[in-house]
């Protein structure tokens, strides 16, 4: 147990070293961009009103002071109110987080479900049409901007065909554009990755052992490379699940889907100080918690990493 | 990328993946696609500096007579619009044209500032080691912990979006890319005879690293430059389309693309014609990075 602490605390102390420099830079970032009491008010608000606001707001206070009370209260999970909706901040950013996670875990899924096979499949079949074709269809998946993606995606699918909606959050068919939108990316990077990985494995002797001993292509596949190609895939995976949170914030903008990454936008826009750290601070923690989650199945699927 | 890649992963599951490129007939062709990938770089940048003379139309010129107007050799206006014009009566091609000076512009710029925040601090980490490197490289970790576009949008909605501000945060997001790199490459050449050699001859650490240290590492920066003009492009028109780029009238691919989402239905090039254009330039730029990289610097891949 000592030993897997070893392994896991310099990882919890760069992480922890990483969410404070970001909450730092927005905290700095957000204060300097002005002051938001104006957009709170009519704009024919006496001053005594202003600066009760300033002063309900904490706003009147030393910078170093607010920063401490900033980080304090984080700690305890506590951003403030809202500029704009008027309650806790992490109130409202809680409940915009359900419809994110159930775009980025789609997209995530759909990547993942749809990724792994075609990368094998093109790995099994290397220099074939289908991996060539499979290969360059990744190659654009992996270039294109997402939100040209989305446009194109609403563009084909949902105004010429009327197959999908063009935004919104309803039933799944609301879902598949802005997930195959999201997950794009993190499709083409997969595949080719799988596709790499699986080549990697396939070079190896005890790949040449099993089809020496008369193991059919496919039980060697299934039986001797998945598990050990699975290596590299599922760091990337956690990598891209990063990226995730990313693209959402343009996915969501692209669909009007009602998540965080919109909700962050707005809030800028809207001077909404404490909605915008929060969401940060958020994205920041599920970031870090995922790799570390992902650091842990390393340790489970190579003995090697495994601290002794 | 491979900042959060636990540092226990056996280092050959990444670096075996590269598939032998070198010698024969493979390096001929790789190296005839990088040359290709040179020539569009080179195509896009004349096409930008001679927009003038190149666009048929003012691209910020309205026409009303002419308004969406699909594409099309003789429109009511007497005048072809080969991409058709936008809401505003206004040419897309030429407004294509005009979008690609936006686009290198930045792209370069961006690139050359990220690439000297990022080499530099790549060389000094890796060449100072300790302290130094683990401050550099927990910063280059917290920043690609982090969906960078939030923060971009806070910073420009502070400073305002301009030209000099997108370029500072473009070029900011860029800059790990470089010093990772360059830190892996520098920690390896330092330790090696010659570098020993230069300073028992009193070579200065300065002379050691212009000299000696940036020849060697060049190809990798050069690179690594290449796939960052990519992402510097994306960025760009991303931002652009998010409302905090380039801003309207000014032709950039992103805002022509959000323009033209209103008329999707109605005149579907507006958005189309200068968002392919992108992805063509993203795709064309960052293969070529690619290809460098084969050519190059294999061992770079996996990254």
């Amino acid at each position: 147990m000592r030993s897997v602490l070893g392994f896991l605390a310099p990882k919890l102390l760069r992480a922890l070293v990483a969410v404070w420099l970001v909450t730092t830079v927005v905290f700095v970032v957000m204060r300097l961009s002005g002051d938001p009491v104006p957009l709170l008010l009519p704009p024919d608000a006496p001053t005594s009103e202003i600066l009760r606001v300033r002063h309900d707001l904490g706003l009147d206070r030393p910078l170093p002071m607010q920063y401490a009370t900033f980080v304090g209260n984080a700690l305890r999970g506590d951003f403030g109110r809202s500029i704009h909706f008027r309650e806790p901040a992490w109130s409202v950013v809680v409940g915009y987080l359900p419809a994110t996670l159930e775009l980025g875990l789609t997209a995530f899924g759909l990547a993942l479900v749809v990724a792994v096979p075609i990368g094998m499949l093109s790995a099994i079949h290397r220099n074939s049409p289908v991996d060539h074709a499979a290969m360059g269809v990744a190659l654009v998946g992996q270039s294109a901007p997402t939100f040209f993606l989305g446009i194109l995606f609403i563009l084909t699918l949902s105004l010429k065909l009327g197959w999908f909606p063009t935004s919104g959050r309803g039933g799944w068919e609301h879902l598949v554009l802005p997930a195959l939108t999201l997950g794009a990316f993190s499709m083409a990077s997969i595949a080719r990755l799988t596709r790499s990985a699986v080549l990697d494995v396939l070079r190896q002797d005890y790949v040449r052992t099993a089809r020496a001993k008369g193991l059919p292509e496919l039980a060697v596949v299934a039986k001797h490379t998945l598990k050990n190609a699975a290596l590299p895939v599922v760091t990337i995976t956690g990598l891209q699940f990063g990226t995730l949170l990313g693209g959402a914030v343009v996915t969501e903008t692209v669909f009007a889907w009602p998540g965080i990454g919109r909700l962050a936008i707005q809030s800028i826009y809207n001077r909404d100080y404490p909605i915008v750290q929060c969401t940060v601070f958020l994205s920041a923690i599920l970031f870090i918690v995922l790799n570390f989650a992902i650091d842990l199945f390393y340790g489970v699927l190579d003995p090697r990493v495994r601290p002794r | 990328m491979a900042s959060s890649i636990p540092a226990s992963v056996p280092v050959d599951a990444l670096a075996l993946a590269a598939p032998a490129v070198r010698g024969g007939a493979g390096a001929r062709r790789t190296r005839r696609l990088v040359l290709a990938g040179g020539v569009f770089v080179l195509a896009l940048g004349v096409i930008a500096l001679a927009a003038p003379w190149l666009a048929p139309q003012d691209p910020l010129r309205q026409t009303l007579r002419a308004r969406l107007v699909g594409p099309t050799l003789q429109a009511s206006d007497g005048k072809a619009h080969v991409l058709g014009t936008d809401h505003l009566g206004r040419d897309v091609l030429s407004r294509v044209i005009w979008g690609s000076r936006v686009s290198l512009l930045i792209g370069f710029s961006a690139v050359l500032v990220g690439g000297l925040l990022g080499a530099s601090l790549g060389i000094l980490a890796g060449y100072r080691g300790g302290f130094t490197d683990s401050v550099v490289m927990t910063i280059a970790d917290a920043q690609l912990a982090f969906p960078f576009i939030l923060l971009a949008i806070g910073i420009i909605a502070v400073l305002g979006p301009s030209f000099p501000t997108l370029i500072a945060v473009i070029g900011l997001s860029g800059w790990v890319g470089y010093a990772r790199v360059l830190r892996a490459q520098v920690l390896v050449l330092r330790s090696r005879e010659f570098v020993d050699a230069i300073q028992a001859l009193g070579g200065s650490v300065a002379r050691v690293i212009v000299r000696h240290i940036l020849p060697n590492v060049l190809s990798s920066l050069v690179v690594v430059a290449t796939l960052e003009l990519a992402r510097a492009i994306v960025l760009e028109a991303t931002l652009s389309f998010l409302g905090l780029g380039i801003q309207p009238p000014t032709p950039s691919w992103g805002v022509m693309v959000q323009e033209g989402r209103e008329y999707l239905d109605s005149a579907w090039w507006i958005s189309t014609f200068p968002g392919l254009v992108l992805m063509l330039t993203s795709l064309a730029v960052s293969r070529t990075g690619d290809w460098l990289r084969d050519l190059l610097d294999p061992t770079l891949r996996g990254e």
